[in-house]
């Protein structure tokens, strides 16, 4: 039936977490037999309104139809039902159970008494890989599985359930090129059988050669829609950003000095290997590379949370403890983690105590930590880093995303840090408080801090960074001046599969 | 996977033999007559009824510490219940028993479930009020052997064809409770439930409800203990069963359940239950002093769980090389790796990891 009812139709759908508005408008209309795309920053809000079409989230307003019928669904198993199937960006597997029963969870195929039939389980598995053209076992643990390969996995599960609309959010961050195009291939298939496929990826290339139609969103809102014949990927960028990039990345110029920190054969078994790399005082080094490439696990090891087989961590020229944060924090180095709802704030305690909380061991007197040092030290870093809380003994966790961060940089810079490591120091955070940490990052650099950023947005990386070293697969793959850092080349060196000639050379530096 | 695991039971298997094969080498009587040989079989039969129970619910990633006084108060509602109505059929009573014992554990999953309150504290809360319950009912009150019918009692000794009958019914009981979770949809949930609860919700999977079926049947089969209980002690008083919860959680490690869920299988627990009991039933035939009881066990308990955490680093640590060996084209970390990557993907992954780790 041409002219149907659209598959799925969004309108004007919000959401928000606390204080924060995730999805302010959410508009998407994806019609049976074509495949949409879904492009915007990170923090646009493509991943919550995902989640609300999946079930995950419940939205607090809008219009969510499909085939015309309005759905409200009430969790995961419901849109299920419906016949939604999404890939999300964190593949949710279960590490105990097999690749074939994580699969089939929950709808394994029965036999007789409906007791689970194995056989015609694991044969419909194996089906699947083949289609999909991997090499798989399907009776091994999903424990230990690459994100590549747990990819595979949910995308097979997408597949086998038939779905009529199938989301994939940016199912292609961790394929290689090969895996890639076999992906294309089932998607091409879905759409001709009917389905609609909407696909979130930051790479407009792909975009091009797979999708019918782009939807832009910026700032959770829904900007334009167009059939992708129509607009061309400069004219997405800047619509995907929307403002003038030297505004946000405001990059102050200043000269390096000697090496601060240096990190040499770092090597973890399964996660990192042979990763070497040096950070000078007064420069900001970008890590760039995709999610789960192992960035924020190096930086976990060299600051000692985690352990590491091999290699050296030298701070100043003298060689740093192994496995000892303490010691970490008394040679000069910091860690603003990835996480800081979970790993960076004590988010039921006031600022005062947040900010003070590492720093303590100056602020005390015989053992004994005096209130009105932790007071002045927590109203000094407050002040200099614009926290806007309603008073400091507010508690943390009533705050919002951008001042979260302040606080919890505020926690760090208290310590009086020769390194500054940040992993993601934007993340979820609105775009006005992430120009003033972009600001405030680029002065502490001038000042002469050693800084080293983790980033997964590229534009930020690009923007703030002095050097980018790019990480693939727990290796360094390249790295790239700021004259050199293109988007293009940086993609190239953190995609597996992709060309890799001009990278091995340095890499191995 | 599978073979690990099978590994795994077989090892408490063999662990039980040895210990079997050296009393007896010991003290020929401890295997090699009628008495020896039924109680082998009869002591471990409650124990293995309430860690077949355990262990489901461990599986799902919780506990359940008040078995031990569901327990007692299902002993002592047995034997009430004949007092009351001495020509109830034994049926009935063990049903009433086990429905009481399902009841007691719905309250304890109802509580995880939707109070979202870690297993561990609400247990050991319920683990007081049942006890408390069956003491404010019995008082110092105590059910001996002249209140309950023969036939119930003769069933706590009786014999099938040299197997207990107790034996039997906690026979049938592991082979159902295995049989269920090894082969419906509702059994692997509990194992998904258990290695990721995150992940279970992100698929719709129905967590309260395989919560509360976990820990209802933990409860009913800690009833049917309560019967079995009653039928092979002849008395029962407000403090039956106490402390037992420790035992059975400790049966269950011991038998490779992991205590973070996700792994391990009903016949280990079952395994684990009776290479407990038998130790501590060996020890002073072999004349091990009463402190060196003791001490075995919480060693065994302490070994379970070492044992676990070596498997599971030694696996995850291999299945990491395993991909690190994987991509093309880098070069060889270690010296051990053969040059040019001579053995990708297909070949055994078995055992070569061995010289690597």
């Amino acid at each position: 039936m041409p002219n149907a009812a659209p598959t799925l139709r969004l309108e004007g759908v919000t959401k928000s977490f606390g204080p924060v508005a995730a999805l302010r408008s959410g508009t998407l209309v994806v019609q049976p037999g074509s495949i949409h795309a879904l492009v915007g920053e990170n923090g646009a809000g493509k991943s919550t309104l995902v989640k609300v079409v999946g079930g995950v989230h419940r939205r607090d307003a809008g219009v969510v139809e499909l085939d015309g019928e309005p759905v409200d669904f009430a969790g995961p198993a419901e849109a299920k039902a419906a016949g939604v199937a999404v890939i999300h960006q964190e593949p949710a597997s279960f590490p105990d159970l097999t690749v074939t029963e994580n699969i089939f969870l929950g709808r394994e195929p029965l036999g007789r008494f409906r007791r689970i039939d194995r056989r015609a389980m694991r044969d419909k598995a194996s089906g699947l890989f083949r289609n999909l053209g991997v090499d798989l076992d399907p009776d091994r643990p999903a424990e230990g599985l690459s994100i590549a390969d747990q990819q595979i996995v949910e995308i097979a599960k997408a597949i086998s359930l038939d779905a009529r609309l199938l989301v994939m959010d940016e199912p292609t961050a961790a394929l290689s090129a090969v895996e890639v195009r076999r992906l294309f291939t089932v998607a091409r298939g879905l759409r001709d059988a009917g389905k609609a496929v909407v696909f979130i990826s930051h790479r407009l290339d792909e975009v091009a050669d797979l999708c019918d139609t782009v939807t832009v969103m910026r700032d959770g809102a829904h900007v334009s829609t167009d059939a992708v014949a129509d607009v061309t990927p400069d004219e997405l960028v800047r619509r995907m950003v929307g403002r003038d990039v030297a505004e946000l990345y405001p990059k102050v110029a200043s000269t390096p000095g000697e090496v601060v920190l240096r990190v040499e054969g770092l090597e973890s078994t399964g996660t990192f290997h042979d990763v070497s790399f040096e950070v000078r005082a007064g420069e900001i080094v970008g890590l760039a590379g995709l999610v789960g490439a192992g960035r924020s696990e190096i930086a976990r090891a060299v600051f000692g949370v985690d352990r590491y087989d091999a290699g050296r961590v030298t701070v100043g020229g003298r060689p740093l403890r192994p496995g000892d944060p303490a010691a970490a924090i008394a040679a000069g180095l910091a860690l603003v983690p990835e996480d800081r709802r979970l790993q960076g704030l004590v988010t039921e305690s006031s600022v005062v105590r947040n900010v003070s909380s590492v720093a303590r061991k100056r602020l005390a007197r015989l053992g004994i930590l005096l209130p009105d040092a932790e007071a002045r030290l927590a109203r000094d870093w407050s002040g200099r880093l614009a926290v806007k809380a309603g008073a400091l003994d507010a508690l943390a966790t009533t705050m919002s995303g951008g001042n979260q961060q302040k606080v919890v940089l505020a926690k760090w810079l208290a310590t009086g840090p020769k390194v500054l490591m940040v992993d993601e120091p934007t993340r979820g955070i609105d775009v006005g408080t992430k120009a003033e940490v972009h600001r405030l990052l680029s002065t502490l650099a001038a000042e002469g801090l050693a800084v080293l950023m983790i980033s997964s947005e590229l534009p930020e990386v690009l923007g703030m960074a002095d050097r980018v070293l790019v990480v693939r697969e727990g290796r360094i793959a390249t790295e790239l001046s700021r004259a050199e850092a293109t988007p293009e080349a940086v993609m190239r060196a953190a995609t597996p599969g992709a060309s890799r000639s001009d990278s091995r050379t340095e890499g191995a530096a | 996977m599978r073979s690990v695991l099978r590994r795994r039971e077989a090892g408490i298997a063999l662990a039980l033999l040895v210990v079997i094969g050296v009393t007896t080498a010991v003290q020929p009587g401890f295997l090699l007559t009628a008495n020896g040989w039924r109680d082998l079989l009869l002591t471990p039969a409650i124990l293995v009824v309430l860690a077949v129970g355990q262990a489901v619910v461990v599986i799902t990633r919780n506990v359940d510490l008040s078995v031990g006084s569901v327990l007692g108060l299902t002993a002592y509602l047995t034997g009430r219940l004949f007092i009351a109505e001495p020509d109830l059929p034994i049926v009935v009573v063990t049903l009433v028993a086990v429905a009481a014992g399902a009841l007691l554990g719905l309250i304890n999953g109802s509580i995880v479930a939707f109070a979202r309150v870690p297993a561990l504290v609400i247990t050991l809360g319920t683990l007081y009020v049942y006890r408390g319950v069956t003491l404010t009912w019995a008082g110092s009150d105590r059910i001996d052997a002249a209140d309950m019918p023969h036939p119930f009692l003769a069933l706590g000794t009786q014999q099938v064809l040299g197997v207990p009958v107790l034996t039997v019914v906690a026979a049938i009981v592991l082979a159902a409770v295995a049989y269920y979770l090894h082969t419906s949809r509702g059994g692997r949930q509990l194992y998904a439930i258990g290695s990721d609860p995150d992940a279970a919700a992100l698929q719709g999977l129905p967590v309260r409800r395989r919560l509360l079926g976990a820990f209802a049947l933990g409860g009913a089969l800690a009833g049917l203990a309560g019967v079995m209980f009653a039928a092979r002690y002849g008395t029962v008083s407000s403090g039956a069963g106490l402390g037992m919860e420790l035992q059975v959680v400790g049966a269950v490690v011991v038998g490779g359940v992991a205590i973070f869920g996700g792994s391990g299988t009903v016949a280990g627990a079952a395994l684990g239950a009776m290479l407990l009991l038998t130790i501590n039933r060996a020890l002073p035939v072999v004349g091990i002093p009463d402190f060196w009881q003791r001490a075995v066990v919480g060693v065994l308990i302490i070994g379970a769980i070492a044992l676990d955490r070596v498997l599971a680093n030694r696996r995850s640590r291999r299945l990491a090389a395993e991909r690190d060996a994987d991509p093309p084209a880098t070069s060889p970390p270690g010296g051990a790796a053969p040059p040019g990557g001579a053995a990708p993907p297909g070949a055994g992954p078995n055992d070569r990891e061995e010289a690597t780790t």
